[in-house]
C-alpha cells in the first residue's frame, strides 16, 4: 500500500453527494449513503460515455453558434448582423479593448479550451496513463471553475434586446446563434460535471 | 437500503475524509484560523477553516434575500435616445427574450439568474435556521442534496459582467444611466462569492440527527 492510500485500497467509499466515508461492499447495486441517502458509486456512472456524448453534442451546437449571427441591430433601416467574433471586433474598434479581451476570453477561448481540455482528459484517462496526473487534475478544476462564464455573451444579447427598443430609430433582436451558443455552454457544463476526476488517478502503474 | 452494511462506526467516519478529486483517504484534524487542507496527491482543497459560524451564515443569507428582491424589482439600466428613455429589469429581459423567438435563452436566464439562486437561498436559509441550534431541519438530507445539485447553476456574477459589457456597447450610441438594480446585483455578487467559499457539507457535522 502506498503512503497515500486510496479509498478502494482501504475498502472505503466516499459519498459523492455528502462526502461521508462509508464501507465499500462487493455488491454496490442499490447501496445508499447511510447519511444522505444518495446512491453510492466508486466512480461516476458511465463517466466516459456520458462525457463524450455531451461534449460531442456541445460541439455540434458550437458550430452554428459561431457561424450564425447572434444579434441584429437595425437603425433607420440599416440592418447589421453580428456574430460572436464580429461583436468582439466591434467592441475592440469602438474603444474598449479591455472588455473586448474579456468577451473574447469568455466566448471564444473558454469554449475552445473546454473542448480541447475535456478531450485530452478523456483520452488520457481512458488510456490509464500516469502522464502529468497532477497537471491534468488542475486542468480539470480550471475547466470546472471557468466554464459558466461563457454565458456572458448570452446575457449581453438578452440585455441589449430588452433595452434597445426605440422603434425605427434603433432596435436590437436576438438571432438563432445565441440560442445555439447558450445550449453549447449548458452542454459543456454538463460534460465537465459528468467526468470523474478520480479516473485521472486510476493509472495502470502507480508511482507513489 | 442496506445502510447498516455500509455505515462505519460514527467516530471512525468522522475522523476520515476522502479527497473528492482523486479518492485519497486522509485522517481529519482541526484546522486553525486561516488554514486550508490540501490533497497531497492532486492538490485539491480538502477543507478550509470556516471563520463564519452558522449564525453569521444565516445573517448573510437573509441579507442576500433582501438584496435579491431589490435586484429583481429595481430597473438595471436606462437607455436614452433623443429624449426617449427605456429601462429594463431582469424579468423584463427574460420576457423580451421569450417574445423574440429565443425561448431557450429566456429559460436559461430565468433558471440561472432567478429560480436556482432563489432555491439556493431558501434552502440554505431553511437549513441554517435549524442548524444554529444544532438541529437538523425537517427534510435536511433532501435540502442538502438540492444544494449539492443547484450549486453550479447560479450565474448572477456572470450577469453583472454581462450588464457591464452591454452598458459599454450601448454607450457608443445611447445615453446610458445605470439604475439601482445594477448596484444591488453587484452586492449580490459579493455575497455569492462569500457563500461559494463555504463548504455547506460541514453542516452535517455541526448538526445532530434527531433520535429515531
Amino acid at each position: 500500500m502506498s503512503s497515500l492510500p486510496r479509498a478502494h485500497e482501504l475498502g472505503l467509499i466516499g459519498c459523492h453527494v455528502c462526502g461521508l466515508v462509508c464501507r465499500d461492499v462487493p455488491d454496490l447495486h442499490d447501496a445508499a449513503c447511510p447519511r444522505c441517502g444518495a446512491a453510492l458509486h466508486r466512480r461516476k456512472l458511465g463517466s466516459f460515455v456520458r462525457t463524450w456524448a455531451l461534449l460531442i453534442a456541445a460541439f455540434f451546437f458550437y458550430i452554428p453558434a459561431n457561424v450564425l449571427p447572434i444579434m441584429r441591430t437595425v437603425s433607420l433601416g440599416d440592418v447589421d448582423d453580428n456574430t460572436i467574433l464580429s461583436g468582439v471586433v466591434e467592441l475592440w474598434v469602438k474603444g474598449s479593448p479591455d472588455l473586448a479581451v474579456i468577451v473574447f476570453t469568455a466566448s471564444i477561448v473558454v469554449p475552445m479550451l473546454k473542448f480541447l481540455a475535456m478531450s485530452l482528459l478523456l483520452i488520457t484517462a481512458h488510456r490509464r496513463t500516469a502522464w502529468a496526473q497532477r497537471q491534468r487534475a488542475k486542468l480539470y478544476r480550471l475547466v470546472e471553475f471557468i466554464g459558466y462564464w461563457s454565458m456572458l455573451d448570452v446575457f449581453v444579447v438578452a440585455l441589449l434586446t430588452a433595452l434597445v427598443q426605440f422603434g425605427i430609430l434603433s432596435l436590437v433582436e436576438p438571432l438563432p446563434g445565441v440560442v445555439f451558443f447558450g445550449l453549447t455552454v449548458v452542454l459543456t457544463m454538463l460534460a465537465s460535471m459528468s467526468f470523474d476526476p478520480r479516473l485521472i488517478w486510476d493509472s495502470k502503474e502507480t508511482h507513489d | 437500503m442496506n445502510a447498516p452494511q455500509q455505515a462505519l462506526d460514527g467516530k471512525e467516519a468522522n475522523n476520515l475524509m476522502i479527497c473528492e478529486h482523486c479518492d485519497t483517504v486522509y485522517r481529519r484534524r482541526e484546522l486553525a484560523r486561516g488554514e486550508t487542507a490540501r490533497c497531497l496527491r492532486c492538490d485539491a482543497v480538502l477543507e478550509r477553516h470556516q471563520r463564519i459560524g452558522t449564525n453569521g451564515m444565516l445573517a448573510l443569507v437573509l441579507t442576500a434575500m433582501v438584496v435579491f428582491i431589490q435586484a429583481n424589482i429595481w430597473p438595471i439600466v436606462t437607455l436614452g435616445l433623443n429624449g426617449q428613455e427605456i429601462s429594463t429589469t431582469l424579468w423584463g429581459t427574460i420576457i423580451m427574450m421569450w417574445n423574440d423567438h429565443s425561448q431557450v435563452v429566456a429559460i436559461l436566464a430565468a433558471g440561472t439568474l432567478f429560480f436556482f439562486p432563489l432555491a439556493k437561498m431558501l434552502t440554505l436559509g431553511w437549513v441554517l435556521f435549524f442548524a444554529r441550534r444544532g438541529e437538523r431541519a425537517p427534510g435536511f438530507a433532501t435540502a442538502m442534496t438540492i444544494l449539492h445539485y443547484v450549486g453550479p447553476w447560479t450565474m448572477n456574477e456572470v450577469f453583472v459582467l454581462g450588464a457591464l459589457v452591454a452598458i459599454v456597447k450601448a454607450h457608443v450610441y445611447f445615453d446610458v444611466l445605470p439604475n439601482p438594480g445594477i448596484f444591488a446585483y453587484a452586492v449580490l455578487m459579493l455575497l455569492i462569492t462569500i457563500f461559494a467559499s463555504v463548504d455547506m457539507r460541514r453542516l452535517w457535522d455541526l448538526t445532530e440527527a434527531p433520535p429515531a
